[in-house]
């Protein structure tokens, strides 16, 4: 869950970190209005991606009317694929140097890092692949969190060689970021973030530190412990929401693990590993993989009919491949789903089904009573999907021999 | 013989009163696991499944001697089922549980490796040793047989796939282990080829990962600084888009890390065998190990 840059300013704000006084405008109106109050302003599109200001989603406006006309074009475009909502007008900021603060999962650390660099306002990425000897690193213990020793270390490695902005001594700009580094973590483990990157952490003249821009990411496995915070993407959620595949939308709503992928080949399967083994299969016989579609373990009858309607809903799929691993998910019972399904949707596309493990063979049966014939192998079994979704014209049901 | 658990090992079961924990505990001890407790707070001193169930699991290992444990919990208490689990002395967590915090597995994780305890998971089946008759998690009964490969992977249903390949082609397995699909895993395959790399029964590693993170080239380090037994590995989700989170939490390729191509890459150079199909793993293993002993 990807947070709007003025939701994300509001959770930094709120963590004592300085952000720029700001407001959100839905109309030029209300930009005028915001401008007349804070001055020159930049008016920035609140869309959830990065590079809004190459796309032209933030001008500078130095009287409320530029403010209005800027709100006025940035409102009405699309970035991306997003369309912009909102913007958020800005005060100005008079800026000595950018630095960069971010605190992220490290998958490979089992935990989370916190990031510095005197190299910000580009994307972190970017300095870590041209200069990565100006990004210093701090794993902090997962129960203490970073102590003041810690952010001290990060701060002196990060100055290592550089010229900090604004006439700040490194040991005057660690003062500064231990607080701030110390509320950064706090706030990504109250909120469950996954990433909260500062960037840029602007300098001012007077060596003050203000956080320019926020990111924040909140894990999807914690929404159920921040409802509002839920509600609060939703409420946005024109923004959070447009730039989404519709497709993958639909599947949301129906609680399905789906991912549209945009070729002709509809994928089924149980399991994250096999689904992907599916898509790799298919692959590997020439086709193109419409989706991946998840319908996890144990999954019943009605959620292979979910599954396949889910399939059928993107107008690009030629043919069905349906591959399962009957362990706790039984074979007669993807059986019966896929035969109640094909006859509920009147399903005229090629459709092969292959299936192994638990009561497999009573699977089989039911499917061949019924019409369609099952495979075994699945190297087989992709082969013969990718050749009758080439095929055009085919019967109502098809299947394949091992 | 096998890694991490066997005959000896004396399972308690967190959340067994659940209609999970009831269907997997059923399953566990029908396959030949020694299943002593059940830990259900709030139902201590009743019995389920004609077993003991217990508030606490330190009252649990007070009783039973318990030395493992399966976590069937929903997530938001998983983490705490955890780090319960390793306070009171247990000495293996399978965590099975899918959908945990990330934050929480983290500090649950640090807990019991503070401890000396090992976790297994979250998001995964669970480990089984067939020669052992002793599984813990949700690998199904009837695939596995006894022998001399040793399977880790991240996945569950493709686990059981490679692991009825290999048996139908005639090899079974020392033990089969699933690392689980999260971000951040309890043992990582690292982890798990040294200890088939210790264990005496396991001939040869088959080792199948997916995209996302660089777990697979760390195992990529492991084998190739003298690794002592033959590798077959097998990476899935070759064909899957950047940044497309792949249904498992953790397979996702973030800009340049976690992509296919590294992966098959580092272990190829680092000397393992890489397959591109489950076939493609079975006929790797044979042609290491030649064909198998019949069935007996």
């Amino acid at each position: 869950m990807k947070l709007l840059e003025y939701q994300a300013k509001a959770e930094v704000a709120r963590a004592g970190i300085t952000v720029p006084q700001g407001r959100l405008a839905r109309s030029a109106d209300e930009a005028r209005a915001a401008a007349r109050e804070l001055g020159p302003v930049a008016v920035k599109a609140q869309v959830p991606i990065g590079g809004r200001g190459k796309a032209g989603g933030i001008r500078l406006a130095r009287s409320p009317d530029e403010a209005a006309s800027a709100a006025q074009e940035i409102l009405a475009m699309t970035i991306r694929g997003y369309r912009v909502p909102s913007v958020w007008c800005e005060e100005l900021l008079d800026i000595a140097g950018e630095l960069y603060c971010g605190v992220a999962v490290d998958r490979d650390r089992r935990g989370l890092a916190v990031l510095l660099s005197l190299a910000g306002g580009v994307e972190i990425e970017e300095v870590a692949e041209a200069t990565p000897g100006r990004i210093a690193r701090l794993w902090p213990d997962p129960f203490a969190g970073p102590q003041p020793f810690e952010v001290r270390r990060l701060t002196f490695d990060a100055c290592r060689g550089e010229t900090v902005p604004g006439g700040l001594r490194p040991v005057q700009l660690a003062a500064q970021l231990v607080p701030l580094v110390r509320s950064l973590h706090d706030l990504v483990v109250r909120l469950d973030a996954t990433l909260c990157e500062i960037n840029p952490l602007v300098v001012t003249p007077a060596g003050r530190l203000i956080a320019g821009d926020a990111k924040l990411e909140v894990d999807p496995s914690a929404e159920f412990r921040h409802p509002d915070l839920a509600a609060a993407i939703g409420a946005d959620g024109d923004a959070a929401t447009s730039g989404e595949d519709p497709l993958e939308v639909q599947a949301r709503q129906r609680g399905l693990t789906y991912v549209h992928l945009g070729g002709s080949i509809g994928i089924i399967g149980n399991g994250a590993g096999l689904v992907m083994n599916t898509l790799d299969l298919v692959t590997q016989q020439g086709g193109e993989p419409a989706n991946f579609l998840d319908i996890g373990g144990g999954a019943r009858a009605e959620v292979v009919t979910r599954a396949l309607e889910m399939v059928t809903m993107d107008p690009a799929v030629r043919g069905i491949f349906v591959n399962i691993f009957g362990g706790i998910t039984r074979g007669d019972e993807v059986a019966r789903g896929v035969i109640a399904a094909r006859d509920a949707l009147g399903l005229r596309l090629p459709l092969v089904v292959r299936m192994t493990g638990t009561r497999e063979e009573e699977g089989r049966q039911l499917l061949e009573q019924a019409g369609i014939i099952p495979a075994v192998g699945a190297p087989e079994a992709a082969r013969a999907i990718v050749d009758l979704a080439r095929g055009g014209d085919t019967p109502a049901t098809a299947g394949s021999a091992r | 013989m096998s890694i991490l658990v066997g005959r000896e090992t004396r399972l308690l079961v967190q959340g067994m009163t659940g209609a999970e924990g009831t269907f997997h505990t059923e399953q566990m001890v029908a396959y030949g696991t020694t299943v002593v407790a059940g830990v259900s707070p709030g139902k201590g001193g009743t019995e389920h499944l004609g077993l003991p169930v217990f508030d606490t699991v330190r009252l649990a290992v007070d009783a039973t001697g318990a030395t493992a444990a399966a976590v069937f919990v929903p997530p938001p208490a998983a983490a705490d089922a955890i780090m319960e689990a390793a306070d009171a002395g247990i000495g293996l967590v399978v965590a099975i549980t899918e959908g945990i915090p990330v934050l929480d597995t983290i500090r649950a994780r640090a807990f019991a490796e503070r401890r000396g305890v090992r976790l297994l998971g979250p998001n995964g089946p669970g480990l089984v040793s067939p020669g052992e008759r002793t599984k813990v998690g949700i690998i199904p009964n009837h695939i596995s047989r006894p022998g001399s490969i040793g399977v880790v992977s991240r996945s569950g249903t493709l686990t059981y796939e490679i692991i009825q390949a290999l048996g139908r082609a005639g090899y079974g397995q020392s033990t089969s282990v699933g690392i689980g699909g999260d971000p951040v895993p309890g043992l990582g395959f690292a982890d798990i080829l040294q200890l088939f790399a210790a264990d005496p029964a396991t001939e040869l590693v088959v080792m199948a990962g997916e995209i996302g993170g660089s777990d697979e080239e760390h195992a990529a380090t492991v084998i190739g600084s003298g690794y002592p037994k033959p590798v077959v590995a097998f990476i899935s989700g070759r064909s899957a888009p950047p940044g497309k989170r792949m249904g498992h939490a953790g397979a996702i390729i973030s800009g340049t890390t976690g992509s296919p191509a590294a992966k098959v890459a580092a272990l190829s150079a680092a000397g393992a065998r890489v397959a591109e199909t489950i076939e493609g793993i079975v006929d790797a293993v044979r042609a290491r190990l030649g064909e198998p002993a019949p069935a007996g």
